[in-house]
């Protein structure tokens, strides 16, 4: 079972609630640039929400020290403990969800906690789950 | 049998104290006496880090401080030092986990140093050290466990029943010395070692190993050349142990942490961008380039008599990459995205002691596929990959075994050997399984394989004082420099890296200047005046790496897209540029292109001047042997006899038309023997050397390496 955020484009009006909810959730300050969900500019007044789809592994198969893998609820998770900050999965991520920033000494993603799903405002975002290997 | 520690006898321990890592360096190294079981922890000095930086050059200056000029290598002062250099161990810039090992070589007289990857250096750097000296020499054989986490160094003795051999030694030590069973605690643990081959041959290496955590054993990476594994046995050393279980992006202390992730990540992303459609490291490491060298006729075949065979293609990488294991994160340290460090799994042995047992073997990379495999006219995978595991597992060079091997092959050809010579051993172009049997019998210590394991200057001089081989004949074809085997790829049509196998200090490597391209194939260094500079930068440049504890790989086997709109992209200045960033960022010092090369030409120097300490670095020293230059044999010449033709036309301003074969080889050789002078002429000068080869006291002076003792050795030589 795979579980989600499933994020949709055209109910977000750019609020930026979630990346306040995320990044005070996790870093104790609001942030964006440590939220892990980010709320893109698009063209014509919309936005883009990137967020990791859980689903594609890339990260898992790149990291070295196999710090990251599936959880028992779905997500895929960082184990801070094996991390030892290479950032290869920041590089092979292919929508840029895994994140960072300067001199934290581990990445991060999210893990499909549902906080923001609860706290947006127009229904943008929603926890879902789907079938996949685990 | 697994091995337990609590099973083994303690012999000595030594406590220090653990103190956090800044800006890249501990500011100390640890200097161990295997004969005496004493501990010594020595400070680093500011003078020292500033003029020896770090790695190799901190290895060559402890070298020198605790050896004398009559030292031999199998002198209890002979050291083994591995030093890794301030920007080693750092986990974001791919290719940062090396470290360099130095010691007096048995195979040349003259300091070695070879670079390894593997999670022993990082980890012992961590631990607390910039270096480890291993001195003396112990009765029995001895295992030493450096623990990082405790702050202690235990000396062990080694069971009788313990096995040499690594892919067995390093996985039993692994599991003995981890805290637990847990994958990330026997990731905690890096074993060196060697193997019986190193036992009796001069051809020994060091094994570095690596717990792959995918794989669920230990990988091992290899300081293969010179022999230094042949002074780790000599020692009574049967393994080096480190743990160290709290790496982090900050182990190494950098003076900017987020500097080195932004400049690592920049390369994560240019390499998974790039490197599908460049080298494919990724897929194929350094193998990749077996097609290409067949290509451009620089690829070794029989004894590098020819450079091109029609069998190439089934070498080629593309049977490598079915053969390795893909998808993997095949680095050798944490944050390598380039990955190259391959393996076949599940190989099934066909020889020898550990025959019909499945195995993983690491690699081959390039040079071990041309060496054991084109170079002896082998062009079955599986007789490389077996050649490849037994050198491993058996602590021996595959390099040296490559060239020693199509140097004998060469003369089974001639009829200078024959079964009757080498008891038995069928060395005809070809018979992997012959090259096994030497093997075999070099980890035995019996047999032709033992003769064969003291390299190719002993080979060439023994089959010609006792077979009557011609003596000329084997020193043009035994392919080494000051006793070290050379490495696989053709330098004949190239006199830019002639003296890039030959105007190095330990002999002929690559790790040095690779210039065949620029000078061959795309003839960039036209003049004797460019080559010289070439042979001055490229060399300081890559020493650069052996300073810091860097893998030369990254810098120019992923290039960013737009290399080529720079003035010289052979340079590939913007990674000279994140090079720079990165040391500024780790040591918090600033560093310009020019002091960069600066600090590899003090201990290039230095190393030079080490040479001539012990007796050896002079212009003599310098001169291949002839089949690195041109063709020594009919058979040669007429495999080229179009482009040599031409050559004697067109360079040498002779018409073949008149000339016997016998004729145009002796003018060809004439020709380019004046040539390569006229090379060592324009090189020296360059480097600041005299005509002998001698650093000159006036440019030690200019770059800071006037130490009062090299200065003496120097004017010494001079005089």
């Amino acid at each position: 079972m795979i579980k989600y955020l499933a994020a949709n484009d055209k109910k977000c009006v750019g609020c930026m609630t979630c990346t306040s909810v995320c990044s005070k959730l996790y870093f104790k300050e609001d942030n964006p640039a440590k939220s892990r969900i980010q709320v893109n500019e698009a063209p014509a007044m919309a936005y883009h929400l990137v967020v990791c789809d859980q689903e594609c592994m890339a990260c898992v198969r790149e990291c070295p020290t196999r710090a990251i893998s599936r959880n028992k609820a779905g997500a895929i998770v960082i184990d801070n403990k094996k991390c030892v900050g290479c950032l290869a999965c920041v590089a092979v991520c292919p929508i840029g969800a895994m994140r960072w920033f300067p001199g934290n000494p581990v990445p991060f993603k999210c893990i499909s906690c549902g906080a923001c799903a609860k706290a947006c405002p127009k229904g943008a975002l929603e926890i879902l789950t789907k079938e996949g290997a685990l | 049998m697994s091995l337990a520690m609590n099973t083994l006898r303690k012999i000595a321990e030594w406590r220090y104290e653990k103190k956090p890592l800044a800006r890249g360096y501990n500011m100390r190294t640890l200097a161990i006496d295997i004969g005496a079981l004493g501990f010594a922890e020595k400070p680093v000095s500011a003078e020292m880090k500033r003029k020896f930086v770090g790695g190799k050059g901190f290895g060559l200056k402890l070298l020198w401080d605790g050896t004398k000029p009559s030292t031999k290598w199998d002198d209890p002062e002979n050291e083994i030092v591995i030093a890794m250099g301030p920007v080693c161990g750092n986990t974001n810039y791919p290719g940062s986990g090396k470290s360099l090992v130095v010691s007096l070589s048995p195979m040349t007289g003259v300091p070695i140093d070879s670079n390894v990857g593997g999670y022993f250096g990082p980890f012992l750097k961590f631990s607390g050290f910039d270096a480890l000296e291993l001195t003396g020499k112990s009765d029995r054989d001895l295992i030493v466990f450096l623990n990082g986490d405790a702050g202690r160094v235990e000396i062990f003795e080694s069971p009788e029943s313990l096995e040499s051999d690594t892919h067995i030694l390093a996985d039993k030590l692994t599991h003995a010395f981890a805290a637990s069973e847990a994958e990330t605690d026997l990731a905690s643990v890096s074993v060196v070692s060697a193997g019986r081959g190193a036992e009796h041959s001069v051809l020994g290496l060091l094994n570095f190993s690596l717990y792959d955590r995918r794989r669920g054993g230990c990988r091992v990476k290899q300081a293969g050349r010179g022999g230094i594994g042949t002074v780790f046995r000599n020692k009574g050393i049967k393994a080096l142990v480190c743990r160290y279980s709290t790496l982090s992006q900050d182990s190494n202390g950098a003076a900017d942490p987020a500097a080195v992730q932004r400049i690592g990540l920049k390369l994560h992303r240019e390499i998974l961008r790039g490197d599908n459609s460049q080298c494919k490291m990724r897929k194929t490491g350094t193998a990749h380039l077996m097609e290409v060298m067949n290509d451009y006729d620089l690829l070794p075949v029989q004894n590098h008599r020819f450079g091109q065979d029609p069998q190439g293609p089934a070498l080629a990488s593309q049977v490598w990459e079915k053969l390795f294991s893909q998808g993997l994160p095949d680095g050798c340290w944490y944050g390598c995205t380039l990955a190259c460090s391959h393996a076949v799994d599940r190989f099934e042995l066909k020889t020898g002691p550990y025959a019909g047992q499945k195995v993983c073997v690491d690699g081959p990379e390039y040079e071990t596929a041309a060496g054991v495999g084109s170079n002896l006219g082998v062009w079955d995978p599986e007789g490389i990959l077996e050649i490849n595991f037994y050198c491993d597992t058996y602590g021996i060079d595959t390099i040296s075994v490559g060239t020693i091997s199509s140097f004998l092959m060469e003369c089974w050809e001639y009829g200078i050997l024959n079964e009757a010579r080498t008891g038995g051993v069928n060395l005809e172009w070809g018979d992997w399984r012959g090259v096994c049997e030497l093997m075999h019998q070099m980890a035995e210590g019996k047999g032709f394989g033992v003769l064969a394991g003291r390299g190719s200057r002993y080979m060439a001089g023994f089959l010609a004082s006792q077979y009557g081989a011609d003596p000329q004949l084997m020193k043009d074809i035994a392919l080494h420099g000051k006793g070290l085997e050379q490495s696989q790829y053709i330098s004949k049509e190239s006199l830019a890296q002639q003296g890039g196998y030959y105007l190095t200090n330990k002999g002929p490597q690559h790790d040095e200047a690779w210039l065949i391209f620029m000078d061959m194939v795309n003839n960039q260094i036209p003049t004797f005046e460019k080559k010289a500079e070439a042979l001055h930068y490229f060399p300081m440049f890559r020493t650069w790496f052996g300073l810091q504890g860097l893998c030369k790989l990254p810098w120019n086997d992923i290039e960013p897209s737009d290399n080529a709109k720079w003035s010289e992209p052979n340079k590939v200045p913007e990674h000279v540029a994140n090079y720079r960033d990165l040391y500024t960022a780790i040591t918090g010092e600033p560093l310009t292109w020019p002091e960069l090369i600066r600090q590899s030409e003090r201990v290039y120097n230095f190393q030079r001047v080490f040479n001539l300490r012990v007796g050896h670095g002079r212009r003599a020293d310098d001169y291949p042997p002839y089949r690195a230059m041109g063709p020594v044999t009919e058979m040669e010449y007429l495999s080229r006899a179009e482009r040599y033709d031409k050559q004697l036309r067109e360079k040498i301003g002779l018409d073949p038309a008149g000339m016997s074969l016998g004729e145009k080889i002796a003018a060809h050789r004439r020709y380019r023997c004046a040539q390569y002078d006229s090379l060592v002429d324009a090189v020296y000068a360059r480097r600041g050397w005299s005509p002998e080869g001698i650093p000159e006291p006036a440019h030690l002076v200019e770059i800071g390496m006037d130490l009062p003792d090299v200065l003496e050795v120097v004017k010494r030589a001079l005089n």
